[in-house]
């Protein structure tokens, strides 16, 4: 599929390499020719100087010939314009905005029809929601849903004197007395599907399906215990600080805000009246120590500096704060820091090429298309959800004489919105969703790719 | 450098030249040539031996692969092929001589067609095919084949390096998205006007293997021909084919793609090829003016100015006369065309169409801010502006093309010949053409040359193919220093 990314900066590179890796033709827009020359020489695209909301330099992209448009430069109303001109060009084409202005919310749900808009993403807000989800459960280290909500698949460590330690799967029901399956572990850097003779052992990240009704029941079985967060604090008053600061105040989380600048710090003091600000350097011990970070239940590192956010992440672990999360937007070394005490990493970017992805799969498949797509352990495996239709082989068929390729698991089905963790007997009818766990290298566009030939 | 990466490369590539050896050794056996088709299997084991120690030599290479991995892969296959492709002809001992083989095989992958045999009609049909095959592959470039059927990698970064450096022309672009599509794109447009140049060349009566030579030697605007006198024997509807498709193969092949995609505005209005035409306007009427007297009629005497300038500036170099005796302007303009060259993104050699473009272009504006000395301009090519990098690239380019061809110069001198010879000699070998003047002209050959002089103007076709940095690359101390 042909696709036009306006706009080189880290978003537009993060879609560049993930739609690549997914075997699309790409076109990339940017006005600044250093960029585009160090795209030009890593990936195999093609790249335009200009001004991407410029009708002359779409058409010159090729825009009547494109499926989708990607606008994700630095400006909102930019991006706007590139997918309203891109529309005007050809009316076919799915355009995707980035836009990150609050002010625009309602004309973005209202006016989406005439700005030609087909998506829009949000990569703070994104970011913001994702991290509020894992405040509420501050024992997963991470959290995807699935199933209009009913599903999770949470991320949970193992511990050397938790229960978890040295256990079989097959012996995992006893002490969970809730039915869950571990479709994922990640053991020193692999991860693999595991089946029931797999034995856990400390350090290892489980990936847990749950319904997320029983996901409370779950926590005190494994007697992990179910903490709140009351008091948060919060480094760095960035755009994403603001979306996350906004969501706990109104779950009644005590914010607290460390901003290093004046008037952003004065700024965020007038819209978020309930929150505490406070002006000051949050990568200073003193300033930490001084504004109660011992007494936080979680602190949330918001800054534009990676370096800042991991520094101050770690010095928090070590003061004991007990949930620690850290925004990076690069990724590439994420996999070092993972024992270093920083909690979990959530980047942005990451998140919102995601959104993307799943987009593009579903625009390539209308039917059995993906409802959605998350990746876990690092990008090393996938979770997509699946509509079962008519085409779909092995329906009605016991799970355990499905042919399923190697590396790719069912972990859940839903059925009318009743959900069921799977096992050998069970089968998936048309009209159920499924969730599939995959580890393999090539993407898995229908739900038809995951079976043996 | 990652070492290891390029050792896989260049293996790919010596399995691809293998496999181009197929058709020989077939037509060897077709006419009972026992020896020559011994000698291509011989050739066949050698490569493939050595491509399999250079293919397990890159078992464990990582993925990264940059610019200088790019250049070197590319200098390193051609030098390669160059010692390995040809084997036949030393093994068949049609040519005895391993620096003569080298020097003819060289002559053939560069599209020079510079000839050191001074019978060419003796040879076996086998040798013939592989002589004029090499042109073809060689004109568009075996790394832009091997990345057009080799199936690429997800990401597939850093390819752009290898059609950077084997592709002609000072700023090498894409087509398309994506690399192998460009190249596919490249290939299909070559074989279509290679068929059509074959069909054209039937049509007039050329038997079907002569028709497939020259068809591969103009369409790699290379020159080998199958004949003694070159093309002097075929009628003149023959030779005027050859006229029009060398011109045809001269033109930047992305003007193909314009026109392919109906941009039929922006293919008719390149600058390039509108100043590649006036080139070839110009240079035909002079010289059919200036060699009158030596033709019967005007019509002759513009059939063979018309043939010749459009065979020396395409940098093919067939020839239907002697053009050694013509008027000495006559040779004059062919000497300026042979550095002129054919239009980048070409199978043509010289320093190329657009190269001159830029350089008229920035010696105006040069001129004009000595003038006036607060002048700003940008230089536009098509419209857009050409980037300061490009130019800077124009100008180190001249500078070692003219240090590199006077220093040649110099080292063939010892060998006493006039300096016309030497002249015209490393002028057609650095810039792929073949025939010069004098001792070297149309209906002689190299041979006359010591093994020396040979190795200096075999390192000099290859120079002029890669546009000289790749080959430098690989002698560059940076290259294989270790440093960081």
């Amino acid at each position: 599929m042909k696709i036009i990314v306006a706009g080189d900066g880290k978003v537009g590179l993060a879609l560049t390499r993930q739609l690549l890796r997914e075997g699309h033709d790409l076109v990339t827009i940017d006005s600044n020719p250093q960029v585009l020359h160090m795209s030009l020489d890593q990936y195999d695209v093609m790249t335009l100087e200009g001004n991407a909301a410029a009708m002359e330099t779409l058409r010159e992209a090729g825009v009547e010939e494109a499926e989708l448009l990607i606008a994700a430069t630095s400006a909102d109303e930019t991006n706007i314009l590139c997918c309203l001109t891109g529309r005007i060009l050809n009316p076919n084409l799915h355009t995707i905005a980035r836009v990150r202005n609050p002010d625009y919310k309602e004309q973005l749900f209202s006016m989406r029809e005439q700005l030609g808009l087909s998506m829009t993403i949000n990569p703070e807000l994104s970011a913001a929601h994702e991290i509020f989800r894992l405040l509420q459960f501050p024992s997963f280290l991470r959290r995807e849903t699935f199933a209009k909500g009913r599903v999770e698949i949470v991320e949970l460590k193992v511990f050397e004197d938790g229960k978890l330690n040295g256990v079989r799967l097959s012996e995992l029901y006893k002490i969970a007395k809730v039915k869950v399956l571990v479709c994922a572990v990640s053991r020193g850097g692999e991860v693999e599907i595991p089946n029931g003779d797999y034995q856990l052992q400390t350090g290892d990240h489980i990936y847990v399906t749950a319904r997320a009704a029983n996901l409370s029941q779950l926590l005190k079985n494994l007697g992990i215990g179910m903490s709140y967060v009351n008091r948060a604090l919060l480094v760095g008053g960035s755009r994403l600080c603001f979306y996350l600061a906004e969501r706990l105040l109104r779950a009644g989380v005590q914010v607290k805000i460390i901003e290093k600048n004046e008037t952003r710090a004065r700024y965020l003091a007038e819209i978020l009246p309930k929150a505490d600000v406070v002006q000051g350097d949050g990568s200073s011990q003193e300033v930490l120590e001084s504004e109660g970070l011992r007494r936080a239940d979680a602190l949330v590192t918001l800054t534009d500096m990676d370096e800042e956010n991991i520094v101050i992440s770690m010095y928090g672990s070590a003061a004991g704060v007990k949930k620690v999360i850290t925004k990076a937007n690069r990724l590439e070394y994420s996999h070092m820091f993972e024992d270093m005490g920083v909690g979990t990493v959530i980047s942005p970017k990451a998140l919102c090429s995601n959104n993307v992805v799943r987009y593009v799969r579903a625009m390539q498949n209308q039917k059995g298309s993906v409802l959605a797509l998350h990746r876990i352990a690092d990008d090393r495996a996938e979770t997509l959800e699946f509509l079962v239709d008519d085409t779909v082989p092995w329906r009605g068929v016991p799970l355990k004489d499905v042919p399923v390729k190697k590396g790719i698991l069912i972990s859940c089905i839903t059925r009318r919105g009743d959900t069921v963790i799977p096992d050998g007997a069970s089968s998936f009818e048309s009209g159920d969703t499924v969730i599939v766990v995959t580890t393999c290298e090539s993407p898995i566009m229908q739900l038809q790719d995951i079976f043996e030939e | 450098m990652n070492i290891r990466l390029v050792g896989r490369m260049v293996s790919s590539i010596l399995f691809v030249t293998e496999v181009f050896m197929i058709p020989s050794l077939i037509l060897c056996c077709i006419d009972g040539d026992h020896d020559v088709a011994m000698a291509f299997l011989a050739s066949m084991a050698v490569i493939s031996l050595i491509a399999g120690v250079l293919f397990w030599f890159g078992r464990k290479r990582e993925a990264h692969f940059s610019a200088r991995d790019g250049f070197v892969t590319v200098a390193l296959a051609w030098v390669c092929i160059s010692l390995l492709g040809g084997l036949p002809f030393y093994f068949s001992s049609e040519i005895p001589s391993y620096v003569d083989a080298v020097f003819e095989i060289v002559s053939g992958f560069t599209t020079t067609g510079a000839s050191v045999l001074p019978d060419v009609e003796s040879l076996s049909r086998g040798v013939l095919y592989w002589r004029s095959f090499s042109h073809w592959l060689g004109g568009m470039g075996i790394l832009v084949f091997t990345l057009a059927v080799v199936p690429a990698n997800k990401n597939s970064g850093g390819t752009l390096y290898l059609m950077r450096a084997e592709s002609p022309g000072p700023s090498v672009g894409k087509l398309t998205p994506r690399i192998r599509q460009t190249a596919m794109i490249l290939y299909g447009l070559y074989i279509l006007l290679t068929v059509l140049c074959v069909a054209f060349l039937l049509a007039g009566g050329m038997p079907l293997f002569d028709s497939v030579c020259t068809a591969f030697g103009t369409a790699g605007t290379g020159g080998f021909g199958i004949k003694n006198d070159s093309m002097g024997s075929y009628s003149p509807y023959l030779q005027n084919v050859c006229t029009v498709f060398m011109l045809l193969f001269g033109i930047n092949f992305n003007v193909y793609y314009l026109l392919l995609i109906r941009k039929f505005a922006a293919a008719f209005k390149d600058e390039e090829v509108r100043l590649y035409l006036f080139f070839f306007a110009a240079a035909t009427g002079l010289i059919t003016w200036n060699i009158r007297p030596l033709m019967q009629s005007w019509g002759e005497s513009l059939h063979h100015a018309a043939f010749q300038v459009s065979s020396i500036m395409t940098t093919t170099g067939f020839s239907t006369t002697n053009f050694d005796l013509w008027p000495s302007f006559s040779k004059a303009i062919l000497l300026v065309l042979m550095v002129l060259g054919a239009c980048a993104g070409s199978t043509g050699g010289g320093i190329k169409t657009v190269r001159m473009l830029l350089l008229l272009k920035e010696l105006r504006y040069n001129v004009q801010r000595t003038l006036r000395p607060r002048t700003v301009r940008a230089i536009h090519v098509n419209g857009h502006v050409v980037d300061n990098e490009v130019i800077k690239g124009v100008n180190s380019y001249m500078a070692a093309y003219w240090i590199l061809m006077f220093g040649s110069i110099l080292l063939i001198s010892l060998d006493e010949f006039p300096l016309e010879s030497n002249l015209s000699a490393v002028f057609a070998c650095f810039n792929n053409i073949g025939p010069g003047l004098g001792v070297v002209g149309p209906m002689s050959n190299y041979d006359c040359y010591s093994d020396f002089s040979k190795i200096v103007l075999t390192v000099d076709m290859l120079l002029g193919r890669l546009e000289i940095f790749p080959l430098l690359a690989l002698f560059s101390r940076d290259t294989w220093s270790k440093k960081l």
